[in-house]
């Protein structure tokens, strides 16, 4: 079953297309990473895809109403913005508003599945803005996990977290692939996403360059092209190193 | 917690009831509010202390919720009803229906005109900050109204016609809910009930904005029907409330700030909160102004900023502390 399905979608700042004609088809079980240089237009992708920018093209999520969009997707943006010092419980609980008003049983199975798998218990009532970096983005995550969605769609999620944090969050995306769902992230750690992934989508200046697994594209070739890196690929037992060596001019 | 508080609304507008100029016997009061007893203490009870009762507490309801939404909405402890110019235009209604004499041509004249000035400022703050206008668009536009309204009240102000007039002017503007009658109460209600249903609505929207605009959108939240409801619900809450009261200040900032801790940060929790803790604290200082100086008159809104800018001083400590 396809989850997400963009055709030629195409986002313009000015005249200038900051996503140009992006197609792609995503389909249940895939742990998807976006991958690209800075600028490469990940974020604007990803937002179009959701309906949150003005674009052209057609993407099946942004084609959706918000409800049932909230109902489908959920969305990880990458300024992590925590308003007030809710307790950390009610924050993630914050992922059961598109479920109806009134909470029941089902909401907070849900809310303490996210808070366990995160590995939050102990910060279940300690004030979200107080916590440090890493734990703020784990609880942002248990957020969008509590929200329940066949497709999650993360934007850098793992920027800014210690190493073992980093692998621990890309865990928890592979395991849901696993179950049944559906992953889209974009992330700029090249090695931990041929590791984690199933398939990798690669952008530059507002195209999609590559798409498919991760072996396939992440080649010197195309690293050379699109990021502009002299990389060497290095084969370990758990998958392809990326070794970057020097910008080439 | 809101149990406390509806006590606490409850026991203040009974107090407020039985503590006025004429000293009268509790009993007596109670039985004229119903219209039994001698006609002088009836007078006294259902169109003097009831109006002004209601005002305050409707008042304080209208401002603590109004402030409680758009501190929500722009996820700012300092942000207050009056940012978006509705309450500086409603005023500037008032004094000009005062400075034309078109106050005294029916009871209502100032208020009717000081609903229609709100009225225009929240059209003008919608058109200059657009459908999809940011938070920031939003408080310039109203930056920009407060600063014209300011400016036109002081020009009004500047040719009145007479001592007299400016006197009128300037304690108008002071804000006060005394020598107000049921008409006023009547005319205030209805606007104001639709400010607090809209604004009420908002809860889950505001809730959502917790996580940032992207993220509530991704929950399902239209930003834009959100935004309307709040601006045209707290227009509608305020500019009435400034309509029969005056500009009175510092509750729309204070009392959300004051409840916020005590339900746990949740901004649609803090809707309910604040509209019954504005109501509580408004009438507390309208019995306040009795009791302190009860032939001097001394204006609400006078005794409400005397009591806010320090608690406010201590809300910017405290911030400060907390940063640091």
């Amino acid at each position: 079953m396809t989850l997400l399905t963009l055709d030629k979608l195409t986002v313009r700042r000015g005249e200038c297309p900051v996503v140009d004609a992006a197609s792609l088809s995503i389909g249940t079980g895939e742990c998807v990473g976006l991958i690209g240089p800075n600028g490469a237009g990940k974020t604007t992708l990803l937002r179009a895809a959701l309906g949150l920018l003005p674009h052209e093209g057609t993407s099946s999520l942004a084609q959706l109403p918000a409800r049932q969009r909230a109902k489908h997707a959920a969305w990880m943006p990458q300024s992590r913005e925590i308003a007030w010092p809710v307790p950390v419980e009610r924050l993630v609980a914050l992922g059961r508003l598109p479920h109806g008003r009134r909470p029941g049983p089902a909401d907070q199975t849900a809310i303490d599945s996210a808070l366990t798998r995160m590995g939050l218990d102990a910060f279940r009532l300690r004030p979200a803005t107080e916590l440090s970096g890493g734990e703020q983005a784990r609880v942002l995550i248990a957020r969008a996990l509590a929200q329940d969605t066949p497709l999650l769609i993360a934007d850098e999620p793992i920027a800014g977290l210690d190493p073992a944090a980093q692998i621990d969050t890309l865990q928890v995306f592979a395991d849901l692939a696993a179950e049944g769902h559906t992953v889209l992230t974009s992330l700029h750690d090249l090695s931990l996403a041929a590791r984690f992934c199933t398939r990798l989508i690669m952008m530059g200046q507002g195209r999609i360059e590559a798409d498919g697994a991760p072996r396939d594209v992440l080649t010197e070739a195309n690293l050379a092209r699109v990021f502009h890196l002299s990389a060497r690929l290095i084969e370990t037992d758990h998958g392809p190193l990326v070794q970057p060596l020097h910008r080439i001019p | 917690m809101k149990a406390l508080l509806v006590l606490a609304t409850l026991a203040l507008f009974a107090t407020s009831l039985f503590i006025g100029y004429a000293p009268l016997p509790v009993t007596d009061a109670l039985l004229a509010l119903f219209g039994q007893g001698d006609d002088l203490t009836t007078t006294v009870m259902q169109q003097i202390r009831l109006p002004r009762a209601l005002l305050s507490a409707m008042v304080g309801a209208a401002l603590g919720l109004s402030g409680a939404a758009m501190q929500g909405y722009l996820r700012n402890p300092l942000a207050e009803p009056g940012l978006i110019g509705v309450s500086g235009a409603s005023a500037l209604g008032a004094v000009i229906a005062l400075q034309t004499g078109f106050a005294g041509a029916f009871t209502l004249a100032l208020p009717l005109s000081a609903l229609a000035f709100a009225l225009v400022a929240i059209a003008i703050l919608l058109a200059l900050s657009g459908p999809r206008g940011g938070s920031l668009t939003l408080i310039l536009a109203g930056i920009a109204i407060s600063a014209l309204a300011g400016a036109l009240t002081s020009l009004a102000l500047n040719l009145s016609p007479n001592p007299y007039a400016t006197y009128e002017m300037v304690f108008w503007m002071m804000g006060s809910v005394a020598d107000r009658s049921m008409e006023h109460v009547t005319l205030a209600a209805p606007v104001m009930a639709v400010g607090a249903v809209l604004l009420l609505t908002t809860g889950r929207g505001l809730d959502a904005l917790t996580l940032g605009e992207d993220a509530a959108q991704s929950l399902g939240i239209n930003l834009t029907a959100l935004r309307l409801r709040l601006l045209i619900g707290t227009a509608a809450a305020v500019g009435a409330a400034t309509a029969v009261a005056g500009a009175i200040g510092f509750v729309g900032l204070v009392v959300p700030h004051l409840l916020r801790p005590l339900i746990g940060h949740s901004p649609a929790r803090l809707l309910w909160a604040s509209a019954l803790g504005g109501a509580a604290l408004l009438t507390a200082a309208d019995i306040a102004t009795r009791l302190i100086l009860p032939d001097k008159d001394l204006k609400l809104g006078v005794l409400m900023a005397l009591i806010g800018a320090p608690l406010f001083l201590h809300l910017i400590y405290k911030t400060r502390r907390e940063g640091a």
